[in-house]
């Protein structure tokens, strides 16, 4: 099933390469970039907003918190300002430009301190527990983003 | 006031870190700014200063008979407060000898295999953090100056390049937070620049004295990039590169860190 679905958005992504010309490989699944955003969800699981706030709140998983902070929740001490504060993000930016900035920052500015969550190649010296891994799979993206997008306010 | 602010944090973002990176920044803090008051009170008062300890241990250390030859550290040295003075404060060196970039640890290592015929101390052993803070401990209050030329000066640029080179599976370099970051908060803690001369340093996280290379490890770990082992070479040459970096600041080892 999952090696369907691969090929399946292989081919989407081969052939909006040849729409747009802007696919780029150095992401560990196909994903196409239009113009600041990725517009394609990386799963066809729906992301689920619920998933992505444990995920974001988690210092061990997504521990966002690290570095931005999200005033809307107000429980969680001590949050870190080295990125912007995350509350209203669903309404400055898209779905697929949240998912971009989550997949590999770097691509819009190529001296961001943001980590790349969705990326594996192109990087230096990495512990060799992590080689071949991306901070987050796909479906946590999605549900990452489902929760940002949500935070309108 | 506000438009001014705006202006200065403009100009900072586009001079950046390229120029920052070859520098020592402006006006460089010593690790001990960024601690909690309860920590630098700690630090400031040697009767509360846990790290005292591992002091008063390398102190009766240097006296004691090891190895074959049954010599103590004193036996060559003599009294470690009058030799020891301002020594620690010019480490990382090239070591004449052996073309090697040596720290304070390898130096004490060095010692022991080829004046006492003792074994070397394994880092993070209570002997070697002993030894080390009491060496370092005399050169407090000292301005560090350490060689960048000549012998030294590709471990220095190897240090350079390590800090600004981006590592790990997030994808980070040393600059990028204690340059470009200082004063942030990562969580509840506060970047800071990175100094070095409080190290040794006694660590609260630890309950420890812990080394510069058991600090720069954690910071391996934080960024998801491979672990060097103790002295390391890429680890020494960084450890040049940073004690350079903190520019005129004086030793305050042994430091209390959070």
């Amino acid at each position: 099933m999952r090696s369907i679905r691969s090929k399946h958005y292989i081919g989407i992504a081969l052939a909006l390469e040849l729409i747009f010309g802007v696919a780029r490989a150095d992401v560990n699944l196909p994903v196409v970039v239009t113009g600041d955003a990725v517009n394609a969800p990386l799963t066809q699981q729906v992301g689920r907003a619920a998933q992505g706030r444990v995920i974001v709140l988690s210092r061990q998983i997504g521990n966002c918190l690290i570095c931005h902070a999200v005033p809307n929740e107000a429980k969680e001490l001590a949050q870190g300002n080295v990125g912007p504060a995350l509350s209203g993000v669903g309404g400055r930016l898209s779905e697929g430009q949240i998912r971009l900035r989550l997949i590999d920052q770097s691509r819009l500015n190529p001296r961001t301190i943001m980590p790349p969550y969705y990326r594996t190649n192109g990087l230096t010296n990495v512990a060799a527990q992590f080689v071949g891994k991306s901070v987050l799979d796909a479906q946590q993206i999605e549900d990452v983003v489902a929760y940002l997008v949500s935070l309108k306010e | 006031m506000r438009y001014k602010l705006g202006i200065c944090v403009f100009v900072g973002v586009l001079t950046g870190a390229d120029v920052a990176a070859q520098q020592r920044p402006a006006t460089p803090l010593p690790g001990s700014v960024f601690q909690s008051p309860e920590a630098r009170a700690m630090q400031s008062d040697d009767t509360s200063n846990p790290a005292m300890l591992w002091v008063e241990k390398g102190r009766s250390l240097w006296t004691k008979s090891d190895g074959a030859t049954g010599k103590s550290c004193a036996s060559c040295h003599g009294d470690l407060q009058t030799v020891m003075k301002g020594v620690a404060a010019r480490y990382p060196l090239v070591d004449q000898k052996s073309k090697t970039l040596m720290n304070i640890e390898g130096r004490i290592n060095n010692c022991r295999t080829d004046h006492q015929q003792a074994p070397p101390l394994p880092y993070e052993s209570n002997e070697l953090l002993s030894l080390t803070s009491a060496i370092t401990y005399q050169s407090r209050g000292d301005v560090r100056l350490v060689g960048i030329d000549g012998a030294a000066e590709p471990f220095f640029t190897q240090g350079r390049a390590l800090f600004e080179q981006r590592q790990g599976q997030l994808n980070l370099a040393c600059v990028q937070c204690h340059d470009g970051q200082v004063g942030r908060k990562l969580r509840g803690d506060t970047v800071s620049q990175g100094q070095t001369h409080g190290w040794p340093a006694y660590r609260l996280e630890w309950q420890s004295m812990g080394s510069l290379h058991r600090r720069i490890r954690s910071c391996s770990i934080g960024v998801r990039a491979e672990v060097l082992p103790y002295g390391a070479p890429s680890y020494l040459a960084l450890e040049l590169y940073l004690a350079w970096r903190g520019g005129s600041l004086p030793m305050e080892s042994p430091g209390v860190r959070r």
